[in-house]
């Protein structure tokens, strides 16, 4: 990463709160304008990191997500307003983080994450914040980006509940910590079992400072951690997860080493129509 | 007398009960569950080697998808 880019007199500026602070200074806001960071899903918590990432100065930031937006969403997803209703949720994302800073380039990639385009989307990307809606892709985002190297900001939130944790390549992944997937319907998703809108801020948020404490270099990362967040009693509890040796994908044997069909694989219908039995 | 605490929660256990016991009597689906016991993540492999005692902390986690 090259340093020799130059602040102007207005970035100076906008980014003082960051540049006086001894952990960033000037030379840690120039490695945040140069970063790539890819949002898996521009909903709930991809809003909160969107937006905090964006304020923050990261220079590229793409966003995947192949939706609209839905007056449902407008409860908590905040990259999104009133008349926002049924365009794209990326161009919607890219509108509302360039309204907040002009400053910064905003990558859209209107479709959704599959095996055959998650390669091609992550690759050009140094930090993956994960704020996917569902099991699938959540496997897919944690495989590829262990097959491809590269630290994932795993967030998750249902009702009053959230977890956060950083998987970094080689130390431990999503599979280590929940090996199998729970079957169709043992775990609802928001659209069944509802979330309070200000969890997705508190997860997004930590999803946002993570990534930047990685991008910078600094502090203790959540990896290595789980953080569990139960709003109802405002308790956050940790706990250390280690690289599991027998892992399918980043174990001493592993048995994953390309992506697979993350339908069947969760026991959903697959693409094709054959519905598989978990 | 034993006292644990379960999520944050204290409990009180009659006598020394194994791991996976206490999670066949909860009823829960363990299998994808994640398990913290004093501070760290088990590995399901070792869920037969863990007998709750006197102080323990256990954090049981549910994946949730919800982005």
């Amino acid at each position: 990463m090259t340093q020799d880019v130059k602040l102007t007199p207005q970035q100076v500026k906008r980014y003082s709160r960051h540049i006086i602070m001894p952990q960033v200074g000037s030379a840690g806001q120039r490695k945040l304008m140069q970063a790539k960071v890819l949002i898996i899903g521009a909903g709930g918590l991809g809003s909160p990191s969107a937006v905090y990432l964006a304020l923050a100065g990261v220079g590229t930031i793409g966003l995947v997500d192949f939706d609209t937006v839905d007056l449902s969403n407008l409860q908590r997803q905040i990259l999104h307003h009133n008349d926002d209703v049924g365009k794209p949720k990326v161009q919607s994302a890219k509108e509302a983080m360039h309204a907040y800073n002009p400053d910064i380039k905003v990558v859209m990639h209107q479709t959704r994450i599959t095996s055959e385009n998650a390669f091609d989307i992550i690759k050009d990307y140094d930090v993956v914040v994960n704020g996917a809606d569902n099991f699938p892709s959540r496997y897919l985002v944690n495989d590829a980006c262990y097959l491809l190297k590269k630290p994932l900001v795993d967030g998750s939130i249902l009702i009053f509940d959230g977890q956060s944790t950083v998987f970094l390549p080689g130390k431990g992944c999503y599979r280590c910590l929940f090996p199998e997937p729970p079957g169709p319907g043992e775990v609802p998703n928001c659209s069944e079992a509802g979330v309070l809108g200000a969890m997705t801020g508190i997860i997004g948020s930590i999803q946002a400072a993570e990534t930047l404490k990685l991008l910078l270099g600094i502090g203790e990362s959540l990896a290595g951690r789980l953080l569990v967040v139960d709003a109802l009693t405002m308790e956050f509890r940790t706990m250390k997860l280690r690289r599991n040796a027998k892992c399918p994908l980043c174990g001493d044997h592993p048995t994953i080493k390309e992506l697979i069909d993350y339908e069947i694989f969760c026991g959903l219908p697959s693409l094709n129509g054959q519905t598989v039995a978990h | 007398m034993i006292k644990i605490q379960v999520n944050g929660k204290p409990r009180e256990l009659d006598r020394p009960v194994g791991l996976m016991e206490f999670l066949q009597d909860l009823k829960v689906n363990f299998r994808f569950l994640a398990v913290g016991y004093n501070g760290e993540v088990v590995p399901k492999a070792q869920y037969g080697s863990v007998t709750l005692k006197d102080g323990d902390v256990l954090e049981i986690v549910r994946p949730i998808g919800g982005g």
